[in-house]
C-alpha cells in the first residue's frame, strides 16, 4: 500500500520534472526539473530494494552530475533563452510522430508474451545493501570495475584537455 | 673429381662476375681483366682434364647434380658432361680465353674497364649453362643469360645511340625467336612430361611425324632467332656497335651458336621428323647464300665480318639440318676459331686506326700491322676453304654430307659451293680493301701494330686456324669418334668416299679459287662499288627498312591506338565513369548529410521503432 | 493492488520516450544532454525493477556501471560544450552544422 502510494506520488513528480526539463526555456529551470525527476528515481530505487543504488543516485546524478550541469548552465550564460521557433523543416511533427509510434510500439511489447510472461513476481526479497553489492562486484565483477577507473581517468584527462584550448587558437567565428 | 670440374668451370666465370660486380671499379685496369680472364683459363683447364677421359674414348657421361629446381615437375638443375657438352665447354672457354687477354689490350683506357670484364665472365658462365644443362629448363636459363649478356654487351657503349639501339633490336629479336623455343618446351613437357634430355631424346623416336615437325620447327624459331638465320638474323649486323672482343666471343665464336647446339642437342626429335630436319637445312642454306651477298657489298670491316658470321651458320644449319651432326659440330669449331681470329684482327685494325671501320679508309696495312695482317690472312685463307686449313676441312664434311643426301638436296649443296665462291670473294675484297693497295687513311690517323696481349691471342687462334681441321679429315675422323656417345640415338649423315669424295673436294677448293682471283682482279686497283644491284646488296636488300616498315610501324600504330584510343576512350572511361558514378550517387545521397545533429537523432529514433515493429512482428503480440 | 515490476517497466518507458522528445525538439546542446541522461535514468530504473523480479543483484552492479559511463560522459561531453561555446560562442546545436553534406 505503502509502495503504490510512492509510486503514484513520486511517478507523477518523476514525469512532471522530465517535461518541466523538456518544456522549460530556460536551461536552469530544466536542470531543475531533471534533479526532480532523479530524486523521484531514487525514491523508486529505495522502493525496489537498491539502497545502495539510491543512495549513490542522490549523491553523483542529483548532486555532482547536476551542479556539474548548472555549473556548465552558468558559465555559458543563463539567459540564453531558446525561442520556440522550429528551423529544420518537418523536424517536430516527424519527431513526434516517431515518438508516437514508440510509445505505441512500447504499449505493444508491455502487453506482449514475450515481455511480461517469465515468471511470476518475488518481490522484496532482494537484498541492495552496501555489503551485498560491495562482496558482488568486488567478487564477481572485479575486472570491469578497475577498468571503469581506467574510463573515469581518461575521461577527466579527456576533459583537461579539452579544457586547455587558448583562445588563440580560435579559428571560427 | 669430374663433377667437379665441371661444375667449376660455371663457377669459377660466375665467381669473377660476381667479384667484379662489386669490385670492379676498386680492381680497375688492369687487374679486372687479369681476374677474368684467370676464371676462364682456370675452367678451360678443369674442363680440359674433365674431357681428358672422353678423348682416350673411355669416358662415360656424367650427370651432375647441383639442386631441385621445381620437384613438383620433376626438374633438377643438373649438367651433363658428354663429349658434345665437353666439346662445346673447350671452345667456349678455350676462345674465350683469348678473347678475354686480347680484351685487356683492346680495351685499355675505356672508363668501364671493369664493368666489361663482368659482363664477359657472366657472359661465359652462362654459354657455359646453356651447354652443360642436361634439361631443357636449365638450358633454357642459360638461353636467357647470354642473351642478356649479349644485349649488355652490345650496348656496352650506350652513350652512343646506335649501340643502345642495337641491344634493344639484338634483345627484341632474341624474344621473337624465344617465343618458339618456349612453346617448344611447353610441347615436349605436354608430351614426355619431362624436361630431362636423357628421356626426352630417348622417347623422341616414339613421337608422331606431326608432333616432332611441330616440335623441330618451334625449337628451329628458337634457334633462328638466337644464330641469325633466316629470318631472324637482322640484330647481328647490328650487334657490331659492340666492343669488337664481344663481337668476336659473342657474335661469332659462341653464342651464336647456340642454335646449332640447340638442333644437335635436339637430334632425335629432328631425326624422327623428315620435314623439320629439312626446313632446317633450307634456311641454313638459304641464309648462307643471302648473308654472303650482303657481305659482298658492305664497306664496314665489322659488317663484312657480321654477314659473313651469319652465312657461315647458315653452313652449320644446313649441316645439322642434313643430320651431319657431327660436320656441323665441327664447322661450329672451326668456325670459332677463324671466325674470332677475323673479328679480333678486325678489332686489332680498327684499334691501330683510331676507330676507324670504314674500309674505303684504310689500305696499304700489310707494313704496318705485319702480324696482325699475317693472322688474319690464315683466316681469310681459312674461310676461303684452302686446304689444308680447318675452313676446308669442316665446309668441305658439309657440303659432302649434303650431296650424299641426294635427290633434292643436291640443290641445296649448289648453294653451298656458290655461297663458298661468294665467301671467297667478299673475304678477298675485304683483305685487299683493308691491307693491300694505297693507303686512303684519314688525316691524322698513324696506324701501328696492336701490343702483344692483343697479337698472342691472334696468333694463337691463327694457329689453331691452321691444325684445327686436322681432328676429323676423311683420313682420320677422330672428332667424330670423340663425339659418336652424343650421337648413339641417331643415324648421321656421312660425306662420300672414294673418287666422289675428291671431285666433291676439288670443287670446293676451286669455287674457293675462282671467288678468290676474281675478287683479286677486281680489287687490285682500289675501287668502290656503285651502282643499283651494289646499293641494295649493300642495304642488305632492305630487309631492315621493310621490318622497320611492317614490323615496327604496325607495331607502333597499334601501341598508339591502345594509348591514345582505347586507353583514353575504354580504359580511362571506366575510370571516370566509375568515378562519376559514386560521385552521382553521392550528390543523391547529399541531402541526408543535414549537419543537424537532431536529424541525426530522428533517424536513430525512427530506426529503433523499425526495430521494436520488427521484434514485435517476430515475437507476436 | 500492489506495484509489480511492469509499472516501474511503463514509468521508465515514458520517461524514456520524454527524454527521446528532448532530444529531438531541443535545440540547445545543455538541455540534449540532460535528456540523455533522463533516459539514462529510465534505463537504470528498468534494471533494477527487473533485478528485483528476478531475484538478481546483477541489475545493481549494471546501473553501477552505466552510472560510471554517464559520469564519464557528462564529463567529456559537458568539456566539448564549454570548448564549442568559447569557440562559436553558442549551445545551440543547430548552428553546428559543419558537417553539412
Amino acid at each position: 500500500m505503502v509502495e503504490l502510494v510512492l509510486f503514484i506520488l513520486f511517478g507523477l513528480v518523476a514525469l512532471f520534472g522530465a517535461v518541466t526539463m523538456v518544456w522549460a526555456r530556460n536551461p536552469v529551470y530544466s536542470a531543475m526539473g531533471l534533479m526532480l525527476t532523479m530524486f523521484s528515481i531514487a525514491v523508486f530505487y529505495v522502493s525496489n530494494a537498491a539502497h545502495f543504488i539510491a543512495a549513490v543516485q542522490v549523491i553523483i546524478y542529483a548532486g555532482a552530475v547536476m551542479t556539474l550541469f548548472l555549473f556548465v548552465v552558468m558559465l555559458i550564460g543563463v539567459d540564453n533563452e531558446e525561442s520556440r521557433k522550429e528551423n529544420i523543416p518537418l523536424q517536430r511533427p516527424a519527431a513526434l510522430a516517431v515518438i508516437a509510434l514508440f510509445g505505441v510500439g512500447v504499449i505493444l511489447a508491455g502487453r506482449s508474451a514475450w515481455v511480461t510472461g517469465s515468471r511470476v513476481s518475488g518481490l522484496g526479497e532482494i537484498d541492495g545493501s552496501v555489503e551485498r553489492v560491495g562482496s558482488e562486484l568486488f567478487n564477481n565483477w572485479l575486472l570491469p570495475f578497475e577498468v571503469t577507473a581506467l574510463l573515469l581517468i581518461v575521461a577527466a584527462t579527456g576533459a583537461i584537455a579539452l579544457a586547455f584550448f587558448r583562445d588563440d587558437e580560435e579559428t571560427g567565428t | 673429381m669430374t663433377d667437379l670440374l665441371v661444375s667449376a668451370a660455371i663457377l669459377l666465370p660466375l665467381s669473377g662476375a660476381l667479384v667484379m660486380v662489386f669490385f670492379g671499379k676498386q680492381l680497375g685496369e688492369p687487374w679486372a681483366g687479369y681476374l677474368g680472364t684467370l676464371t676462364v683459363v682456370a675452367a678451360f683447364g678443369g674442363a680440359a682434364i674433365a674431357a681428358a677421359d672422353f678423348f682416350t674414348g673411355t669416358g662415360e657421361t656424367v650427370v651432375v647434380r647441383w639442386f631441385d629446381w621445381f620437384p613438383a615437375f620433376g626438374v633438377a638443375v643438373e649438367l651433363r658432361w658428354d663429349p658434345l657438352s665437353a666439346l662445346m665447354t673447350l671452345v667456349v672457354t678455350g676462345v674465350g680465353s683469348l678473347i678475354h687477354l686480347y680484351s685487356i689490350g683492346y680495351m685499355h683506357g675505356d672508363a668501364r674497364f671493369g664493368r666489361f670484364f663482368t659482363y664477359l665472365n657472366l657472359f661465359v658462365a652462362s654459354m657455359l649453362i646453356l651447354v652443360l644443362a642436361n634439361n631443357f629448363a636449365v638450358m633454357f636459363v642459360g638461353w636467357e643469360l647470354v642473351g642478356l649478356c649479349s644485349y649488355l654487351l652490345i650496348s656496352f657503349w650506350f652513350e652512343k645511340e646506335t649501340a643502345a639501339a642495337a641491344g634493344k633490336k639484338a634483345f627484341v629479336v632474341n624474344r621473337v625467336g624465344d617465343v618458339g623455343f618456349i612453346v617448344a618446351l611447353m610441347l615436349v613437357f605436354s608430351h614426355f612430361g619431362t624436361f630431362s634430355f636423357d628421356e626426352v631424346l630417348e622417347g623422341a623416336g616414339g613421337l608422331a611425324a606431326g608432333t616432332a615437325t611441330a616440335i623441330g620447327l618451334l625449337l628451329l624459331v628458337g634457334a633462328a632467332g638466337k644464330s641469325a638465320q633466316l629470318p631472324l638474323y637482322v640484330w647481328l649486323p647490328d650487334a657490331m656497335e659492340g666492343p669488337t672482343p664481344v663481337s668476336a666471343l659473342i657474335h661469332a665464336a659462341t653464342m651464336v651458336t647456340a642454335g646449332v647446339y640447340l638442333v644437335a642437342r635436339a637430334a632425335p626429335i629432328f631425326a624422327a621428323s623428315e620435314v623439320a630436319g629439312a626446313v632446317v637445312a633450307i634456311v641454313g642454306a638459304a641464309t648462307a647464300l643471302f648473308a654472303a651477298t650482303i657481305a659482298l657489298a658492305q664497306r664496314d670491316i665489322k659488317r663484312v665480318l657480321a654477314y659473313s658470321t651469319i652465312s657461315q651458320l647458315g653452313f652449320m644449319f644446313m649441316a645439322v639440318g642434313a643430320a651431319a651432326y657431327v660436320a656441323g659440330v665441327f664447322h661450329l669449331m672451326t668456325h670459332a676459331f677463324f671466325k674470332a681470329l677475323l673479328f679480333l684482327g678486325a678489332g686489332s685494325v680498327i684499334h691501330g686506326m683510331h676507330g676507324e671501320q670504314d674500309m674505303t679508309r684504310m689500305g696499304g696495312l700489310a707494313r704496318k700491322m705485319p702480324i696482325t695482317f699475317a693472322t688474319m690472312a690464315i683466316a681469310w685463307l681459312t674461310i676461303s676453304g684452302i686446304p689444308p686449313l680447318s675452313g676446308f676441312w669442316s665446309k668441305d664434311e658439309i657440303l659432302g654430307s649434303v650431296f650424299e643426301r641426294g635427290g633434292l638436296w643436291v640443290v641445296l649443296f649448289g648453294v653451298g659451293l656458290l655461297t663458298a665462291a661468294i665467301t671467297a670473294f667478299y673475304m678477298t675484297r675485304m683483305m685487299w680493301l683493308t691491307f693491300f693497295g694505297t693507303p686512303r687513311w684519314a688525316d691524322g690517323v698513324h696506324p701501328h701494330e696492336s701490343p702483344r696481349v692483343m697479337t698472342f691471342p691472334l696468333l694463337a687462334l691463327a694457329a689453331l686456324s691452321v691444325v684445327g681441321g686436322l681432328v676429323n679429315t676423311p683420313f682420320r675422323t677422330s672428332l667424330e669418334h670423340f663425339l659418336d656417345p652424343a650421337f648413339e640415338l641417331v643415324a648421321l649423315a656421312h660425306p662420300p668416299e672414294g673418287s666422289l669424295a675428291l671431285t666433291l673436294a676439288g670443287a670446293s677448293v676451286l669455287a674457293a679459287l675462282i671467288g678468290i682471283a676474281l675478287a683479286a682482279v677486281r680489287y687490285r686497283t682500289f675501287r668502290t662499288e656503285e651502282g643499283r644491284t651494289w646499293r641494295i646488296m649493300g642495304r642488305g636488300y632492305y630487309v631492315d627498312d621493310v621490318y622497320a616498315q611492317v614490323f615496327a610501324r604496325t607495331g607502333k600504330l597499334g601501341a598508339a591506338w591502345l594509348a591514345f584510343r582505347f586507353d583514353a576512350r575504354v580504359i580511362d572511361g571506366a575510370v571516370e565513369g566509375t568515378g562519376g558514378l559514386v560521385r552521382r550517387i553521392g550528390g543523391w545521397m547529399r541531402p541526408l548529410q543535414t549537419g543537424f545533429v537532431r536529424s541525426y537523432g530522428l533517424a536513430i529514433a525512427a530506426g529503433s521503432v523499425a526495430m521494436l515493429a520488427w521484434f514485435l512482428s517476430r515475437g507476436g503480440l | 493492488m500492489t506495484v509489480t515490476p511492469g509499472w516501474y517497466m511503463a514509468l521508465a518507458a515514458a520517461l524514456f520516450v520524454i527524454g527521446v522528445g528532448g532530444i529531438l525538439l531541443r535545440r540547445n546542446a545543455l538541455v540534449m544532454f540532460m535528456s540523455v541522461e533522463l533516459m539514462l535514468n529510465a534505463v537504470n530504473l528498468t534494471f533494477v525493477a527487473a533485478g528485483r523480479e528476478l531475484n538478481a543483484i546483477e541489475g545493481q552492479i549494471s546501473v553501477l556501471f552505466v552510472m560510471v559511463v554517464a559520469a564519464a560522459e557528462v564529463v567529456v561531453g559537458l568539456a566539448i560544450i564549454v570548448a564549442v561555446f568559447r569557440r562559436r560562442k553558442t549551445a545551440s546545436v543547430d548552428e553546428l552544422a559543419g558537417l553539412k553534406g
